[in-house]
């Protein structure tokens, strides 16, 4: 409690009667909302972006998944990388769907911050049926995570515009065949280092890697971050290094 | 309140002696009186219930039918008392003070609408009725979960509504985490939460004590904040053709909730009541009384005013009117103030749950059943055992949101399995394990003794007689000797975790001197 000097005015702030005027309330309404907009809570069922965990935000652009973007990633540790992505909207309440994924370790996923409960997974979709699961899904599940296969570049763009259209992100992983015209954002490993394992003893510690980004329109200046994935307590952090934002040539 | 037993049952025609339930999101909803005795009981999971009793009828959710054939159960109602209030197919309510006098006293009034509704259902089913002051009471009442089971009338004195409810469990009160909060600390009955200071109650509980209190203290179940709407809300339009069939009415009757429900929020009110009223052509009118708990969201007003017009146009040649629904209204009978939707504490997921189930349900149509999984936690000793994935329609998806997520860095499973391989999980998992060769420096094959020691260091990793990569770091063996009491499922095996000269990561195992790559740690 603050002892306010003798000159302090009484209180100004009266507790609200019937007869308030009709421009106390409205002030007291702005107050309000004012007020709400702080204390909101963090997720918003339409955000355009969705958050990331915070090692992966300087490499995407403005620090989170663009509603609607395509992802890619490729390199030794796609799918830890892939599985990382998810964990920042997945905790943040979104749906995600792995498609065609069979060999996807969960248990990585839940360890990365993954919330299993909010996870659907279809395994091996039958090439006939895919292109029209991935749309189900695009129309309910806030992040689809695939492998692209064998088809029309047609395919993947339509795919794509439902995704911008329903607010969905599609993160591809490097598979055997291309998407369409590339992703939106390419995430690539570009080096990677395994700690605890010696010749014959120890084991599987911490694995730290360089992650190189680039892509298209806003992505288009390419990004660099170093970070572990994961570190000795298994949570992704970023690594000392600091980011260094690289010229684009020309 | 007048209740019918096991409306879903009944509507669906099937006979009570027969086993049946009634299934919605893959759970039990209603059940028939046969299916009871054999312990099949609401909540359960279909094949749980199909487990307990094979020959059991499975019906699909049907509110539209339900509705349609609780017409004639409130038209005979009708015959005793004009304003009669649904809160959903199989339950409807009526305050009893004029009609009481009429008939000569609440028991005599009961009886009299037993005898009716009786003599409209003309033994399908079973109807009871219970009379309180307080509408929580009366249902209660005219559940009958107490004794007098082969009375179908049970009156409450006027006044005794808390000695009455008193002896019922807090169970009763419809709220699963308060009823689990209270039982724990030792509020059995409603007649213990009634005797509490409701202060005490709030304070602990919020708005859900106060509620509980009411409810169990016997007074009105309304919330204190009731108003009666402004006169001039009601959401009104005319179709012009006259729909003949529900679902064109029901197509307009979603836009005009949505107007209603745009009407009511711009003046900060949520509707708790509504009247929905169908006009014909020729003047023939239609109008109901339709409560829900809470508040009526706008798929809920469309919903009733589905049923609704179902029931009438779908009805017999008694009910059916003359021609098509010529205007439809939706007046507002009680509103309350809105509080806004609310967002569970724990990430009330429950929307996107639903489109989710909705998308998963759609997939399941296009790739079949058993396409779509969902992972669970298990236990295990392998990275593949960890988390084990299911067939999406035996879980409930709405379910899961709630649940408490393991923080990140701990593993899924919170059980103890000695011999588990430390975290990181691998990120790829095989399917099915790959044969490889692991040869040590001289080019001899590496084997893992008896007593779990290497032979020699590996060296080299290969992979279809391929030429193989370098091991560069190595360490193991981490030996499991699992079911050793089955023949059949015993197996023993040594765990390896290999980094090769390219910097990826591996998971093998050998086993009876074959190696296999069982995961990867991409």
């Amino acid at each position: 409690m603050v002892l306010g000097s003798t000159a302090e005015a009484a209180p100004s702030e009266e507790w609200p009667t019937e007869a308030s005027s009709a421009a106390e309330r409205s002030a007291r309404r702005a107050t309000l909302a004012r007020v709400a907009e702080q204390a909101r809570p963090v997720v918003l069922a339409r955000e355009q972006r969705l958050p990331v965990l915070d090692p992966l935000a300087p490499l995407l652009p403005e620090g989170g998944l663009r509603r609607g973007a395509v992802v890619g990633v490729e390199g030794n540790g796609a799918t830890s990388l892939l599985l990382s992505l998810l964990a920042g909207p997945s905790a943040a309440g979104s749906w995600v769907a792995l498609v065609g994924l069979p060999q996807v370790g969960l248990a990585a996923a839940a360890e990365l911050g993954v919330v299993l409960d909010q996870v659907a997974v279809v395994a091996d979709p039958p090439a006939a049926g895919w292109s029209a699961t991935v749309a189900a899904l695009i129309d309910a599940f806030d992040v689809v995570a695939l492998t692209p296969v064998a088809g029309r570049p047609q395919q993947a763009r339509r795919l794509a515009a439902r995704a911008r259209e329903r607010g969905a992100v599609l993160a591809l992983v490097r598979g055997r065949h291309r998407w369409g015209e590339g992703p939106d954002v390419r995430l690539t490993v570009v080096d990677h280092h395994w700690q605890g394992l010696e010749r014959g003893h120890g084991h599987l510690r911490a694995r730290r890697l360089t992650v190189a980004a680039t892509g298209r329109r806003d992505a288009a200046r390419p990004r660099r971050a170093s970070l572990w994935l994961t570190d000795v307590d298994g949570r992704v952090t970023a690594a000392p290094e600091p980011v260094t934002a690289l010229r684009s040539a020309g | 309140m007048v209740h019918c037993l096991d409306w879903p049952v009944v509507a669906a025609g099937v006979p009570l002696d027969e086993p049946a339930a009634v299934l919605h999101a893959n759970r039990v909803v209603a059940t028939s009186p046969a299916a009871r005795a054999v312990a099949v009981h609401r909540g359960l999971r279909r094949r749980e219930a199909q487990a307990r009793c094979p020959s059991l009828i499975v019906l699909d959710h049907d509110p539209v039918g339900e509705a349609r054939a609780f017409e004639p159960v409130l038209l005979g109602v009708e015959a005793v008392t004009p304003r009669i209030e649904v809160t959903r197919p199989g339950r409807c309510a009526f305050p009893t003070r004029g009609p009481s006098r009429y008939f000569g006293g609440d028991t005599a009034l009961a009886h009299r609408v037993v005898d009716l509704v009786a003599q409209v259902l003309d033994g399908r089913g079973e109807v009871r009725v219970g009379v309180a002051d307080s509408p929580f009471a009366a249902a209660l009442a005219a559940r009958g979960d107490r004794h007098d089971r082969d009375d179908r009338v049970t009156v409450v004195p006027s006044g005794g509504d808390a000695d009455y409810l008193a002896p019922f469990p807090v169970a009763a009160l419809d709220r699963p985490d308060l009823t689990d909060v209270l039982v724990r600390l030792g509020l059995r009955t409603l007649g213990a939460v009634a005797s509490l200071p409701v202060g005490d109650l709030m304070a602990r509980f919020g708005w859900e004590g106060e509620r509980a209190h009411r409810l169990a203290a016997g007074c009105d179940d309304r919330p204190p904040a009731t108003r009666r709407p402004p006169p001039d809300l009601e959401a009104r339009i005319e179709l012009d053709p006259p729909a003949d069939r529900v679902d064109q009415a029901a197509f307009v009757a979603k836009r005009l909730a949505d107007q209603l429900h745009d009407e009511l929020e711009r003046r900060g009110l949520a509707c708790t009541r509504v009247a929905v009223v169908a006009e014909t052509e020729h003047g023939e009118r239609r109008e109901r009384l339709w409560r829900h708990e809470g508040a009526l969201s706008v798929a809920a007003i469309a919903d009733r005013v589905r049923w609704q017009l179902a029931g009438w146009l779908q009805g017999g040649t008694a009910v059916r009117p003359t021609s098509g629904v010529a205007v439809l209204a939706l007046v507002p009978d009680e509103v309350v103030p809105a509080t806004g939707r609310q967002l569970g504490f724990w990430g009330g997921q429950t929307e996107a749950a639903e489109r989710a189930i909705r998308a998963l349900a759609r997939v399941q149509g296009i790739l079949g059943s058993g396409s779509v999984t969902v992972p669970e936690q298990a236990g295990g000793r392998h990275p593949g055992e960890l988390v084990d994935l299911v067939p999406a329609e035996t879980v409930d998806l709405a379910l899961r949101g709630s649940r408490t997520p393991p923080g990140p860095g701990e593993a899924p499973t919170a059980a103890p399995w000695p011999g588990r391989l430390p975290p990181p999980s691998p990120a790829v998992v095989l399917v099915d394990p790959v044969p490889v060769t692991v040869v040590d420096r001289l080019g001899e094959p590496v084997g893992v003794s008896g007593r779990g020691l290497v032979t020699a260091a590996p060296a080299r990793l290969s992979r279809d007689g391929g030429s193989g990569v370098t091991i560069d770091s190595w360490a193991g063996p981490w030996p499991v000797d699992e079911h050793w009491w089955d023949a059949d499922a015993h197996h023993r095996q040594a765990r390896f975790q290999v980094v090769t000269d390219d910097g990826r990561a591996h998971l093998l195992v050998v086993e009876s001197g074959r190696w296999w790559l069982e995961a990867t740690y991409d």
